[in-house]
């Protein structure tokens, strides 16, 4: 096995392993913990798939501003002292597990059966990215050209959540 | 020699399967609302995977947009949840139960 499959397969452990501690852990500090884990190997693996701004974005922004607002907020909600709610039925934990079961093994089938990896190759090769100055070069070229309008309608997006945070976050709504 | 393709669509099919789980498990609202970014986060490594096989861009651009709507989404929901728990003082999902009534 090459050093790449290797590494692919430690980050996909690691990775799931600390997925599954999210669901489990009982303490929800320990669960954006597990979940910063998750996202820091994710982001390895972009770096694996030749995706570098990708990896640093996911760094920036999922790892250092959305699981901030988690831990701000679950530290927030912790004041009450109540005990924490688990599962409700007794049957949500079969069927939950039932249906994520089903739900891996037919996306794996279909992965495993059909013909995913034809399709139209695009012009974006590894010569071609690199002839343009690298992956951040590339990405950008093709982010305020091909797709500059929905770059603009992100940007608006964005501002409309501040605005909309703001006003859910007023003491009195 | 890079992984195949099919190593990270099963990952990132494992991935979803996870947060669909802890969608369904879980009553702690917050619990929730990390499943589903995790979910974003398997389609991202399939949307990424794809792109690379197929010698497309296209894909990590998709990304991009997907990580700014997760970052919006992640500001209005926990400004919501915030919310809904000053009001009933409760992280239950099974308890917010407003609109039922």
């Amino acid at each position: 096995m090459d050093i790449l499959s290797a590494l692919f397969l430690l980050f996909a452990a690691v990775a799931l392993g600390a997925a599954v501690m999210v669901l489990v852990a009982r303490n929800p500090v320990h669960s954006v913990l597990f979940m910063l884990l998750t996202f820091v190997n994710v982001a390895a693996m972009f770096v694996l798939l030749g995706a570098e701004f990708l990896a640093v974005i996911q760094v920036l922004v999922y790892s250092g501003a959305i699981l901030v607002l988690f831990l701000f907020v679950v530290m927030l909600l912790q004041r009450s002292e109540r005990p924490l709610p688990t599962v409700a039925q007794p049957l949500q934990l079969p069927v939950a597990l039932f249906v994520g079961a089903a739900l891996a093994v037919e996306i794996t089938l279909v992965v495993l059966l059909a013909a995913v990896d034809q399709g139209r190759k695009g012009r974006d090769t590894v010569q071609a990215i690199q002839q343009a100055g690298g992956n951040v070069e590339a990405l950008g070229q093709q982010l305020y050209t091909t797709w500059l309008l929905p770059f603009e309608i992100a940007s608006v997006l964005l501002l409309v959540a501040t605005v909309g945070a703001l006003f859910l976050a007023k003491e009195e709504l | 020699m890079s992984p195949p393709l099919e190593w990270y669509l099963i990952f990132s099919a494992l991935l979803f399967s996870i947060g669909v789980v802890g969608v369904l498990v879980r009553r702690h609202v917050l619990i929730i609302f990390m499943s589903v970014e995790l979910m974003l986060n398997a389609c991202n490594v399939a949307l990424v995977a794809f792109g690379r096989h197929l010698d497309s861009l296209t894909g990590q651009n998709f990304v991009v947009f997907v990580i700014t709507v997760a970052a919006a989404e992640a500001a209005v929901g926990l400004g919501i949840i915030l919310a809904l728990a000053r009001h009933k003082d409760t992280v239950d999902v099974s308890e917010m139960d407003i609109l039922k009534q």
